[in-house]
């Protein structure tokens, strides 16, 4: 009898160790995992994958990997171990992503898109798709073809707090339109600040733009745009060409305006070292006139602050010669994993992903703009201001060549240490290009 | 028979000399081999430049400015943040009424997160709502308020003193379980040659105390060096570069850039800097002892 208790119990161990080890997917239904950072979109992607199973019998597991630096780490270090999981996304340049497709990492969409007269490739707004797409004879070496499918799309702008416009005498229907309009508005926010006739004679405390700017991508964000605005696409990608350097008088205006903007009082105080999410905290609690930041920030105040009463606007021009461009376009994308046994449903996914009714669901579930242009009727209002200025996006991972990533933390640098009153425009923009010089002489020696 | 003892000696020290091998020289030789290429950290092709990225190191103006920040925080948690460390530790060594509550107090500071305690600065020294300048003009100061965190003047020292204050409940525990290791006798005997507690001090305290000053020099050294948790969640390495350490210039060549292989060669070369720093206190640290 005893024995027969030993033999009972080893067996049951035995079982449960080896149920332990067994893999979590139930027999006989197929599983598509996908890897992703956007905490915000985690409870709609899990509403998503419920409805796709019941639709499709198809498990889909969202396993989300935050914050998007960790992210972005977890997923070279998989792509190194060739440990990538179905669907994944990218966090990064453009070169990056070329990377991931010519080391195989990352599966071509390019038939898929085109099947069915583009069906598919038709029912995105052609700029968000655009991020995903390398062209014939571009500059990475990748075979032309689209290898992302967009999940929404967004636009990096200003907007400006209507409450505090009004205690500034301003009108809250006419945001600045030209950059003069822009630096008279930070000598009126001073002037509150120092208890002028805009605050009853009493000191504010409000801050003028605030924005990541500790995350210096933002201010390349917005240099850019200043930058196209001055001298056009053409002479910006010149200069990356290393055609024109950065010591030509327009690039000298561009970082010129960071110095005014600091003297009129424009900036916020400690913008150099601010991080977006401090920012937005400003901003959704009236402490900002302005702020710099993304369509992603609409879902952001409205848990921070849903009274909050702003609009959103293009940065003020500071010439006519070009329009005035921002950065946007795709705002997340999802790659197959070229090497995922899976592949085929993965796509699938994805088209069922991007269709009209997961992206309106989407879209009024975390704020955020679809990718997919049948989807855009439901959008809240101040998300559809965000919409009207995508025919002035524009954004590096579309230009088909990328700066040197130390130039553009050489330019970014220096544009704090103008802020900060430690360099000119002039000194930042030949160190710029001494930098430049170097890297272009590094890379003629390599070929 | 001796072969067998010494066979049997080496067998029990293998497992730590695989693990070591394991963990700490083979991923150290690889870092090395990968500091000899170009490479981006995706692609599966390198290309081989040999010393080049090292070259690159010496005439990087970033890098060494990083250095010298990294060096003056360590300077100043090897003075004040020592001094202050041991300081409390012979206060609570000697007989004052709630010693206990007072190591707990002062040990908390190191068990809290880095980046808890760096937000909670970042928020203390925040130019516009900060809790330093509200205090500053509650104290009819407020023309000392500034941008602690965001103005190049101040940024550094600012981060400094908070690594300072996360840092000394370390020291304060080492010197502690040191002056408690001086026998009590000593200092009786030399009350009874008629010492004050300036000369017993002086005299019996000091000289006992230097192999454990050493001892918490060296770590010092190593972990401020190596500071980069609570940088980034303070001022993410800014304004411009003013708070820039060497662990956030190799996240920034290796993330920021995409350059492994400059990046490795960062992490080799500042790995043996701060071996040599080490070799130089332990040899002070042998000489101090005889």
């Amino acid at each position: 009898m005893f024995k027969l208790r030993i033999a009972i119990s080893t067996l049951l161990i035995g079982f449960a160790l080896f149920a332990g080890c067994a893999p979590k997917q139930e027999t006989g239904k197929q599983v598509i995992t996908i890897w992703h950072w956007m905490t915000d979109r985690e409870p709609a992607f899990q509403e998503l994958a419920k409805r796709y199973e019941a639709k499709a019998g198809v498990k889909v597991n969202f396993e989300l990997y935050a914050p998007s630096d960790a992210y972005s780490q977890k997923v070279r270090a998989a792509a190194q171990g060739e440990n990538l999981p179905d669907i994944f996304g990218i966090l990064g340049e453009k070169r990056d992503f070329a990377s991931f497709i010519k080391a195989g990492h990352i599966f071509n969409l390019t038939p898929y898109m085109e099947a069915n007269n583009a069906e598919w490739k038709s029912s995105f707004f052609g700029k968000a798709l655009a991020v995903n797409e390398f062209n014939e004879g571009n500059s990475y070496g990748v075979k032309p073809g689209t290898y992302g499918a967009p999940i929404d799309i967004m636009t990096i702008q200003m907007l400006y707090n209507k409450n505090l416009f009004r205690q500034l005498g301003l009108n809250p229907r006419k945001p600045p339109v030209t950059f003069e309009e822009l630096l008279d508005i930070g000598k009126k926010i001073s002037a509150a600040n120092r208890g002028g006739s805009a605050s009853g004679g009493k000191q504010s405390g409000m801050q003028g733009l605030v924005s990541g700017w500790a995350e210096v991508w933002m201010i390349d964000c917005f240099a850019n745009n200043y930058a196209f605005n001055i001298m056009g696409k053409d002479k910006v990608l010149a200069t990356i060409k290393g055609e024109v350097p950065y010591t030509d008088t327009d690039w000298i205006k561009v970082l010129t305006f960071f110095k005014q903007m600091q003297e009129s009082g424009v900036l916020a105080n400690g913008v150099v070292t601010m991080i977006n999410k401090t920012a937005e905290q400003l901003f959704a609690n009236d402490k900002a006139v302005f702020a710099f930041n993304g369509s992603w920030c609409v879902n952001v105040y409205k848990g921070m602050n849903p009274k909050l009463d702003y609009g959103a606007m293009l940065p003020p021009a500071a010439s006519e010669k070009f329009p005035m461009a921002i950065w946007g376009g795709a705002g997340s994308s999802f790659m197959v994993n070229e090497r995922s046994k899976n592949k085929e449903e993965a796509v699938k996914f994805l088209q069922w992903l991007t269709g009209a009714d997961q992206q309106a669901y989407l879209a009024q579930s975390t704020n955020n703009l679809p990718a997919n242009k049948n989807a855009t009727s439901k959008i809240p209002d101040i998300l559809a201001q965000f919409a009207d200025s995508m025919e002035n996006a524009t954004h590096p991972n579309v230009w088909g060549l990328s700066e040197f990533s130390v130039v553009i933390e050489a330019f970014d640098k220096g544009i704090q240490s103008i802020i900060i009153g430690e360099k000119t425009p002039e000194q930042v923009a030949l160190e710029v290009q001494r930098i430049k010089e170097r890297e272009l002489a590094k890379k003629r020696l390599v070929r | 028979m001796k072969i067998k003892s010494t066979l049997e000696n080496y067998v029990f020290v293998l497992p730590a000399v695989l693990i070591f091998a394991v963990f700490y020289i083979i991923p150290f030789i690889w870092v090395f081999q990968l500091g000899l290429y170009d490479w981006d950290g995706i692609l599966p092709t390198k290309i081989f430049v040999g010393l080049d990225n090292f070259k690159e190191i010496l005439f990087d103006k970033i890098w060494w400015q990083s250095m010298g920040n990294a060096g003056y925080i360590t300077l100043i948690a090897l003075t004040f943040q020592n001094a202050l460390a041991f300081l409390l530790a012979w206060a609570c060594d000697r007989e004052i009424r709630g010693k206990n509550l007072y190591r707990v107090i002062f040990f908390i500071p190191p068990v809290l997160s880095e980046v808890v305690v760096g937000l909670v600065w970042q928020w203390i020294l925040d130019g516009n709502y900060g809790l330093l300048n509200s205090w500053l003009a509650h104290l009819g100061l407020s023309h000392l308020a500034r941008s602690w965190l965001s103005e190049p003047q101040t940024a550094l020292t600012a981060v400094a003193i908070v690594h300072c204050w996360k840092g000394f409940g370390w020291g304060f525990l080492i010197f502690l379980a040191g002056l408690q290791t001086i026998p009590r006798e000593l200092y009786e005997a030399a009350r009874v040659d008629g010492a004050n507690a300036w000369v017993s001090f002086r005299k019996i305290t000091i000289p006992l105390m230097i192999p454990v000053a050493v001892l918490v020099a060296i770590l010092t050294v190593l972990g401020t060096m190596q500071a980069f948790v609570l940088i980034i969640a303070m001022t993410g390495g800014g304004p411009a570069y003013h708070t820039q350490v060497p662990a956030l210039r190799i996240l920034a060549s290796m993330r920021g850039s995409s350059r492994f292989g400059y990046a490795c060669a960062q992490g080799i070369s500042f790995g043996v800097i701060l071996m040599a720093i080490s070799f130089i206190q332990y040899r002070f640290s042998k000489k101090s002892r005889v």
